[in-house]
């Protein structure tokens, strides 16, 4: 049987992954995405029955980190074989084809798949000057994004850069950029942020897509609700030295070695959704705020621009002084103002005596 | 820009520029009034002891009058404590001054925080319900103090409320929290929280007045 042809339980069972293995992962994912442990044989079942879906991932204004994250942190699991089932017509940083061939390859992909391919797209678009600003193969990035969106089933824009602009879109965003849901409003799209967003959950997107046909339900920043409900405060480990009142006062200092909240330190986990403190990175290894580092609040939009990443989220932003400094001198003028008039009245009333 | 952004940023320059413009008008425009002449001759020239004990003699009840206003001095100490301890010892609070001042200082455990938050708005809620329930409080009572009380008790219900997660998420608890200070903060130079600044200026004057005419604190 052709390879293509393999329906993904026939795959699975080709490479030697057991039944119970199979059942083992979908109960995993199930429990992750909020799915009932009574679904888990028909997910099961479903998943088994599901053929190679064409994917077709789009790179622009981008640092390669997401793709990093997605391929480089995976062993051999049964998420990877999940990964390797699908069929990834296209992605130029990791196919052997490059230039005209590339692009060929793309064309065929849209033509043979069309309406039913998915889109996975990483990196920001530039909009200003008509997109110029970031261009492949002789087309703008806003071109290209809106030629491969006409014929996707559905789009999942992969990093906070794809989701909302992300580092592209910092102030002063000199390039416009913006994030796929401001381009492309037509289509269905699901945003993983995070910078990098965590391999497990773009797993679990797909394996709900190819179980179910659909992407998972979302929140209304159109992000998979399973995984991005929480906040990193809700689900730190950290948190209990923040009810205690136990805080790092500098990185590295015993507090933070003994695992106290880093809150004084900058940390953004209580406004920042993500799984990264029940899901962690490099396969459950660690996280940044277990690395001793507070969170950066990557998977929010515009994150980059909510002041420094060390200063306490209960800090106010006080721009200048100047304007508590001008606010003082006319809160004085018009007291002493007020002062003169009083003087004046209390002057008419007894005649100056 | 997001609803927290605009509390952390804009609305909270904008509250403190009204609260600093607000406090120095009323304080310079008070002390800048002529002072009265005291035309009789000082029956004791301590006058300025008598002021500094007109400042502790009003921290507790007259003995005659304890059963009958003992409870809203309780009251009064409960919430104003409270207020004092969540304030300056709640780890954020804290991290929102030492922005200010440059450095930190010790706080209490959230719990603690907490239980003393919830302590003083059951204090503010009984405080409230007395001035409803007492015919003359009821009749003397205005809009000042309906205001005061709705501002400085909104922060509590908020903070709480942000604390125990009861909003769709902390992000948005947070900057409701925050635009429920700034608003105590734009209110407060034009009500009865001055008193703030006016209790140990009022207090020592009429003691020092007082104590001049021979007379107690």
């Amino acid at each position: 049987m052709k390879e293509h042809a393999l329906t993904l339980g026939e795959e699975l069972r080709r490479q030697g992954i057991s039944r119970r293995s199979f059942l083992k992962f979908c109960a995993g994912v199930a429990s992750s995405m909020a799915i009932p442990a009574t679904m888990v044989p028909a997910m099961a079942a479903s998943l088994a029955q599901a053929r190679r879906q064409s994917v077709i991932w789009m790179s622009y204004q981008e640092c390669t980190a997401c793709i990093e994250s997605l391929t480089r942190s995976f062993s051999p699991t049964v998420e990877n074989l999940i990964f390797n089932f699908i069929s990834l017509d296209f992605q130029h940083a990791l196919q052997a084809a490059a230039g005209d061939q590339a692009v060929e390859a793309l064309r065929n992909a849209m033509e043979e798949n069309w309406g039913k391919y998915l889109v996975l797209v990483d990196g920001s678009i530039p909009l200003k000057d008509d997109g110029v600003y970031s261009t492949s193969h002789g087309q703008t990035h806003l071109e290209s994004l809106r030629e491969v969106a006409e014929g996707a089933a559905a789009i999942v824009s992969i990093g906070t850069c794809a989701c909302y602009g992300g580092v592209g879109a910092a102030r002063p965003n000199p390039t416009g950029a913006v994030g796929v849901e401001d381009i492309i409003t037509d289509k269905p799209i699901l945003n993983v942020p995070g910078c990098p967003p965590i391999p497990e959950v773009m797993t679990g997107v797909l394996t709900s897509f190819l179980a179910f046909g659909e992407l998972p339900a979302v929140d209304e920043l159109k992000r998979p609700s399973a995984f991005f409900s929480d906040t990193i405060h809700d689900r730190c480990y950290r948190r209990p030295f923040y009810d205690m009142g136990k805080f790092a006062k500098s990185f590295d200092d015993e507090g933070a070695r003994k695992g106290w909240c880093l809150y004084e330190l900058g940390c953004k986990g209580p406004i920042t959704h993500n799984a990264c403190a029940t899901m962690k990175f490099n396969q459950g290894v660690s996280w940044p705020i277990q690395s001793g580092h507070g969170c950066l609040g990557c998977s929010e939009p515009d994150f980059w621009d909510k002041d420094s990443f060390y200063k306490p989220l209960s800090a106010g932003q006080w721009g200048s002084a100047e304007g508590i400094a001008i606010a003082a001198a006319a809160g004085v003028a018009l007291g002493a103002a007020s002062a003169v008039m009083s003087r004046r009245n209390q002057d008419k009333i007894s005649g100056g005596k | 820009m997001t609803l927290l952004d605009f509390a952390r940023g804009p609305a909270m320059q904008i509250a403190i520029i009204i609260f600093v413009v607000g406090i120095l008008w009323r304080l310079v425009g008070v002390w800048a009034l002529r002072q009265k002449k005291d035309l009789s001759e000082a029956r004791s020239r301590g006058a300025w002891i008598g002021g500094i004990k007109g400042l502790f003699a009003h921290g507790w009840p007259y003995k005659p009058f304890v059963s009958k206003v003992g409870t809203q001095y309780i009251v009064g100490y409960v919430i104003h404590l409270g207020l004092f301890i969540v304030l300056f010892f709640g780890t954020p609070h804290m991290l929102f001054f030492a922005d200010i001042v440059g450095f930190t200082w010790w706080t209490l455990p959230g719990s603690v925080i907490t239980f003393i938050a919830v302590i003083t708005t059951a204090a503010l809620f009984f405080a409230l319900a007395k001035r409803l329930v007492n015919p003359v409080q009821r009749l003397i009572s205005n809009f000042d103090d309906y205001a005061t009380w709705f501002v400085t008790t909104l922060p509590f219900v908020t903070g709480l409320a942000t604390n125990a997660n009861l909003w769709p998420d902390y992000e948005f608890g947070l900057a409701i929290h925050l635009l429920s200070v700034w608003l105590l903060l734009i209110y407060f130079p034009f009500g009865k929280l001055m008193h703030s600044f006016w209790f140990v200026v009022s207090r020592y004057t009429t003691g020092s007045r007082f104590a001049r005419r021979g007379g107690m604190a």
